[in-house]
């Protein structure tokens, strides 16, 4: 029997799962680009050679603890990132929201900037902790400040109050770098979005926390399908909309903070990548959050390889690459009839 | 209890009051809704219609008195089990930019869904079930934001049906519709409601298409219920005049029998939406 909807329902299934498998065969080469680029090129054969050990004591090093690593956390920080953002736009139903605009970022570098001064914290692991507190204080406080007076927080709202108060947070994080040289020294690399120069045993505690964050993410993913119609709508299709509010939160801000604790503020990733699975997929989070996951590790990955190649011997940080190719992508996105704002 | 006693409806407010933040809409309001009718509930704007339909469907917490489903507090039920019994459609539903209709009736099954279940054969037949009935079939592929007024009600009507509920709560579900697409819009309700006995409750402006589609009508004014039953019984002249201010004869309706409402002039404004300013201190 000929029967149109269905036939759409299970072509639009099986495309996503081609373009799933289509994403992770892309990760896959981006990934062994990655580890094959850079100020020495290595070869496929002494990569795989390298990676089980044998021979090429040179190569092994520099694999193991340059390259592998700093793929290793480009992939993590991507995942992080594109969920973080993905779950922001479903927040907010503000198709440019990002974990940037919203303040998040800036609260978690905030949180790193005054452990940094006060000399508390310097490893990678540790610097997680005010990262993560920095980001929940600037999340809880931009909700409160969009949500007083009646009613709840709106998107637009919330947009205005991220906006404003990352300018805050931003501001006092760069004036007590402006004030003290050694602060400004050791934040400095930091502050620039770098996967590099981490080891592999420094991303454990960060990879649990964004896992953690990713699968509250896909838990959330039907709930937040439902919120997008409406408060009053998810209320009565049995979804508890306080519940997946703070949920999400919860996980933007493990993943965020995680993220800005290992790699400094990476700009435009969260923002880009959900947008760009919204045009290709549609307006549906079961299919844009698990797209976000394969893409802004993809992206991140390649921007991390083109960092290490753009200017020779002098690496640019990667979070000055996704600036650089986010901005335009945006500008892109906002100027034609791409953006569906509501 | 007594077996000669007749079994309560399963949707009954039990003398609640209704209350936004510290502002009270209506006190000690009781009501039964009879299962499988189809009631109407008319009233001025701003008379609680809404209010009173997000009581019964738990959108809104009583501030007393009890809602009960089926014999049980809706406040202490599950949120999912509730809602796989009982439909909403509120009166301003927008839908996500780019979603299509297929996209939109498939997130109805929300309350048959579990987190760990995957899309069924029998989410899958609700939804096609719920196309058909609203003639949406042709236009599943197709952007809400891209339909016609008309249209976009029945992709909303979908996602309701989708969810199988045996009550349906409409929140002025013909507003904003032109005549033609209001009464298919209302056969198709009528038609549920005959074939499949599904309880719905709409909020309707039209008092003509109240009376003619109505098994019961409630007429709400200022937060309480003035008047409940059949529309012969209710749609009086008296009425009419006490709680829309409009002078009006009530005839046989020459084509499709019940009362038919004709207006004669305006007499008042209905206080809830008159100007205050002559009782100013
Ligand atoms: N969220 C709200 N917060 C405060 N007051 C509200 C809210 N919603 C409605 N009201 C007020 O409650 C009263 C009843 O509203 P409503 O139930 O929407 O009326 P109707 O549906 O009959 O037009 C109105 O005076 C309205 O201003
Ligand atoms: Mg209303």
């Amino acid at each position: 029997m000929h029967d149109p909807v269905g036939a759409t329902a299970h072509a639009t299934g099986s495309r996503l799962v081609l373009a799933l498998a289509g994403l992770t065969a892309g990760l896959v080469i981006a990934i062994a680009l990655s580890l094959m680029v850079g100020t020495e090129t290595v070869a496929p054969s002494r990569i795989l050679a390298g990676l089980s050990g044998e021979c090429d004591r040179e190569a092994t090093a520099l694999l193991l603890h340059y390259r592998l690593p700093r793929t290793a956390i480009a992939i993590v920080v991507g995942i992080a990132l594109g969920t973080a953002g993905a779950l922001m736009q479903a927040y907010t139903r503000n198709p440019l929201a990002d974990p940037g605009i919203l303040g998040v970022n800036a609260g978690a570098v905030l949180g790193v900037t005054i452990a940094i001064a006060t000399g508390v914290s310097l490893s990678v692991t540790t610097l997680a902790v005010p990262a993560l507190i920095g980001a929940a204080f600037a999340t809880v406080a931009v909700l409160l400040l969009a949500s007083t007076g009646r009613g709840p927080a709106t998107p637009i709202r919330m947009t205005l109050a991220g906006v404003a108060l990352g300018a805050v947070l931003s501001g006092i994080a760069t004036a007590m770098r402006l004030y003290d040289p050694s602060t400004f020294e050791r934040h400095r690399s930091w502050a620039a979005g770098s996967v590099a120069g981490r080891q592999l045993d420094e991303l454990t505690g960060i990879a649990l926390l964004v896992l953690t964050g990713a699968v509250l993410a896909l838990l959330l993913l039907r709930p937040l399908n439902a919120v997008a119609l409406g408060d009053d709508v998810a209320a009565s299709l049995g979804v508890n909309t306080r519940r997946t509010r703070t949920l999400t939160i919860i996980a933007v801000t493990l993943l965020v903070g995680a993220a800005t604790a290992i790699a400094g503020p990476i700009s435009f990733l969260g923002l880009m990548v959900p947008h760009i699975c919204r045009l290709l997929a549609g307006n549906d989070h079961t299919r844009i959050v698990p797209l976000s996951m394969l893409v802004a590790p993809l992206v991140l990955v390649l921007a991390d390889t083109i960092a290490r190649v753009i200017i020779p011997l002098r690496e640019t940080p990667v979070g000055i690459v996704t600036a650089f190719v986010g901005a335009p992508v945006l500008i892109w996105l906002v100027s034609g009839r791409r953006t569906n704002t509501q | 209890m007594s077996q000669s006693v007749p079994e309560p409806s399963s949707l009954r407010a039990d003398r609640i009051t209704m209350a936004y933040q510290d502002r009270i809409i209506g006190e000690d309001l009781s009501v039964d809704i009879a299962d499988g009718r189809f009631t109407v509930i008319i009233g001025p704007n701003g008379c609680g219609k809404s209010t009173l339909l997000r009581s019964l469907s738990r959108l809104l917490r009583t501030r007393s008195g009890t809602v009960y489903l089926d014999g049980k507090d809706i406040h202490r039920s599950r949120a999912q089990d509730v809602a796989g019994r009982l439909g909403l459609l509120p009166q301003t539903a927008i839908a996500p930019p780019g979603i299509t209709v297929f996209d939109l009736a498939r997130r109805g099954r929300y309350p048959h869904q579990s987190i760990l279940s995957r899309w069924s054969a029998q989410d899958e037949a609700a939804v096609h079930r719920a196309l058909a009935q609203t003639e949406m079939t042709e236009l599943a592929d197709r952007p809400v934001d891209e339909l016609s007024g008309g249209q976009r009600q029945r992709a909303w009507v979908a996602m309701v049906l989708a969810q199988e509920s045996s009550i349906l709560l409409l929140d002025e579900p013909t507003t904003f519709l032109d005549v033609a697409h209001q009464i298919s819009l209302l056969d198709l309700f009528a038609q549920l409601n005959s074939d499949e006995g599904r309880t719905t409750v709409a909020v309707l402006h039209d008092i003509n298409h109240a009376a003619r589609y109505a098994d019961d009508i409630i007429v709400m004014s200022h937060g309480r219920i003035v008047a409940h039953g059949p529309p012969v019984d209710v749609l009086t002249p008296e009425l009419l005049a006490e709680v829309f201010g409009v002078e009006a004869v009530v005839i046989d309706d020459p084509v499709n029998g019940g009362p038919h409402i004709i207006t004669r002039h305006r007499t008042r404004i209905p206080a809830s939406v008159a100007p205050t300013r002559e009782e100013a201190p």
